[in-house]
């Protein structure tokens, strides 16, 4: 099968960079709100955007993320919905690679095969399965690489001996768990996290990607030193929740993109 | 019916599988967790020490075994089966949720965590792992629902008391779903030094797997009770079914005889309605809290709230070997309503003394409604799971509202 090379393999192809990927919940407030959302990261100088699903238990998420996906999920937002908001904005030119973020459930009830096809062909290139596994992806992993997309694997600082396991089977990039915890803001990362980042990178010849709580540009710029992307979600989640007011008013919702885009600008600047 | 051969016996397979149920859907943060887990219950059941201490203390501490008792009045009264009550009420804390909170804080102490955390709905789970904290020196911090924390004031009560940390979840709805899912994003934070000891038979593996190992005494002395007291094994044997652990304990170890096994979910309202938490009558397979099993959701794969009366039933979810003996026929699934079990415990105050917890009512109505349509030759086993001291002001509260809309009581 002859494939466009897929977008996150362009982008990482040159590693002398380093990549800031923003998360953001998709249909938070609304599906429109979060197109503008997507189009100002991208020009706030998002390498690479996790759009996040929806999801009703999501136990990996800590609660700026959860009250995230619940105005999501009470704005009516599906699977479907973030696939034809993709597909919307690649027409409207954004090209860098874009990457789902959903729990496992929702993939499986609309099927595996159907799911990672309708996936490559809304224009994305990728998704992160924080419920899945290694032991438990094999079937959804096939089903990726026959459509040329990546499903990411991720690592966290208690894998230890699994490292080297799961980042030889990593496609696209390695996505390292920070901390132990859900996502959310933290005051401090752990002392030793250069070194469990430094340890992922030995283990592997693939781009490896930090996230989970960070959130303030130093972060950003302390962890870009042991990694090739780094990932902030709640605290820019956060952002779009403290500027709800403006987003949902029609009049004002320019004013809360702009303030989102800011925010995310300051992040982007650090690894300037 | 059919009876399950020896291999389907064995399960589950190494990837903690029962047929394609159970599994470990877990953040990886979990998986090393889990698999230290899995090591540690392993090398726990093949040492004899091990074994000895959690018997003596099922023995001297719970109070086991539990009696199987011949309910005499219910079965004239109801004119039909032979009922006979397995007493897990009796056990200390007054329900079988004590012989797996015995065992996994057994397990905790061995792996040298200092702590553990522990999901409830009843509240019944919350207190025996309070309790069984408090014995072997552990800390303990309880994830529950803040419907159910005002559903079981006394539970919370009790719980605090024993020395353990409640906290209130509000996410959701704010019922043992939520607990569930809190209990184990807290546990992602601290794997290291607490051990999440799982109430149900529900979860990633190894717990729906340890889980009935640890409910299975139930079933072994039931089987064993029944057999030296009336010389055969009995026609069938009912138990509720929420997340689904005393009836897999009941269950397990009839698997391979000639014995009607009969699951009773709970149906709210009505299955007819929005308002249940009938998951094997009414779901379809999906991943919940970190297993493939029958779930209660929407198109879209999005988690339903469940609604019972009883707290502990009410969970969109159900432990994957259900799911699996639901396939294969094994077990009957069935479910009774609100009421259906509100009616149960009345009768069952009032013929044999006996005040069964809103959960185990459930198997109750099962039973009065099955009993008249048998024999009396015929010999019907209910696991009466739990007391109901801890429901008494839930019951009250619905005989009221039943008695100001001018029914009878």
């Amino acid at each position: 099968m002859i494939t466009v090379e897929n977008r996150i393999d362009q982008l990482f192809a040159d590693r002398s960079k380093k990549r800031f990927i923003p998360f953001i919940t998709i249909g938070d407030p609304s599906l429109a709100v979060s197109e503008e959302l997507v189009i100002a990261l991208a020009e706030a100088g998002a390498d690479l955007i996790e759009l996040g699903v929806a999801y009703s238990d999501p136990i990996a998420d800590g609660p700026t993320i959860q009250r995230a996906s619940q105005r999501a999920l009470a704005a009516g937002v599906t699977m479907v919905d973030v696939m034809h908001l993709v597909s919307r904005v690649r027409q409207k030119g954004v090209t860098i690679p874009l990457v789902f973020f959903s729990y496992y459930n929702p993939v499986l009830q609309y099927g595996l095969d159907a799911f990672f096809h309708d996936l490559a062909a809304c224009g994305a290139d990728g998704i992160i399965i924080p419920d899945l596994p290694t032991e438990e992806n094999e079937e959804a992993s096939a089903a990726a690489k026959t459509n040329g997309v990546h499903l990411i694997s991720l690592v966290a600082p208690t894998s230890n001996a699994r490292i080297s396991a799961i980042a030889q089977k990593a496609s696209g990039f390695v996505y390292c768990v920070s901390s132990l915890g859900v996502t959310g803001v933290r005051d401090e990362l752990p002392a030793d996290l250069g070194q469990f980042l430094d340890r992922v990178k030995a283990s592997t010849d693939k781009p490896i990607a930090v996230g989970f709580g960070i959130s303030t540009p130093e972060q950003v710029r302390f962890t870009a030193k042991h990694a090739d992307g780094v990932v902030v979600g709640s605290a820019i989640v956060r952002e779009v929740e403290k500027n709800l007011a403006l987003l949902t008013d029609p009049d004002k919702k320019a004013e809360g993109i702009g303030a989102v885009k800011r925010f995310v600008q300051q992040l982007t600047g650090a690894l300037q | 019916m059919s009876s399950l051969t020896q291999s389907q016996t064995t399960l589950p397979n190494e990837k903690g599988r029962f047929g394609s149920y159970g599994g470990k859907f877990v953040p990886e943060t979990l998986m090393n967790a889990l698999i230290q887990l899995e090591e540690a219950f392993a090398d726990a059941q093949k040492d004899p020490a091990f074994r000895a201490e959690l018997s003596h203390l099922l023995q001297e501490y719970a109070g086991r075994p539990t009696p199987l008792y011949h309910a005499a009045r219910m079965t004239e009264v109801l004119g039909g089966a032979q009922i006979y009550l397995k007493r897990e009420d009796l056990n200390h804390t007054g329900a079988h949720k004590l012989n797996n909170a015995l065992g996994q804080g057994l397990l905790a102490k061995r792996m040298g965590k200092k702590a553990i955390i522990a999901e409830t709905g009843a509240g019944q789970h919350g207190v025996a792992s309070a309790t069984v904290a408090a014995k072997l020196g552990l800390s303990c911090k309880v994830f529950m629902g803040e419907e159910d924390i005002k559903r079981q004031a006394l539970n919370v009560f009790r719980m605090k008391l024993l020395g353990a940390e409640v906290v209130s979840v509000t996410s959701g709805s704010r019922t043992l779903k939520d607990a569930t899912s809190e209990a184990m994003r807290f546990w992602v934070s601290d794997v290291q030094n607490s051990h999440y000891v799982l109430g149900s038979a529900a979860g990633p593996h190894p717990y729906p797997y340890m889980v009935r190992e640890f409910q299975r005494i139930i079933g072994e002395e039931t089987r064993e009770q029944i057999l030296k007291q009336v010389g055969r094994l009995p026609d069938e044997v009912i138990a509720c079914v929420g997340g689904g652990s005393n009836a897999i304990g009941m269950f397990y170890p009839f698997l391979q005889d000639n014995v009607k096994l009969r699951g009773v979910e709970a149906a709210g309202h009505g299955t007819d309605t929005d308002k249940h938490a009938a998951t094997l009558t009414m779901g379809k397979p999906g991943i919940l809290h970190g297993s493939l099993t029958y779930l209660l959701q929407d198109e879209f794969g999005q988690v339903q709230e469940a609604h019972s009366i009883s707290a502990g039933l009410d969970y969109p979810g159900v432990g994957p070997e259900h799911s699996y003996l639901k396939d294969t026929k094994r077990v009957t699934y069935t479910s009774v309503t609100d009421q259906e079990a509100l009616d149960a415990v009345k009768f069952l105050c009032e013929t044999e003394g006996i005040i069964p917890a809103l959960e185990s009512a459930h198997a109750v109505a099962e039973a009065i409604k099955l009993a008249p349509t048998r024999s009396s030759e015929e010999i019907l086993v209910i696991c009466l799971s739990g007391r109901g001291d801890k429901d008494v002001a839930t019951i009250q509260a619905a005989l009221d509202a039943k008695q100001e809309r001018g029914e009878a009581l």
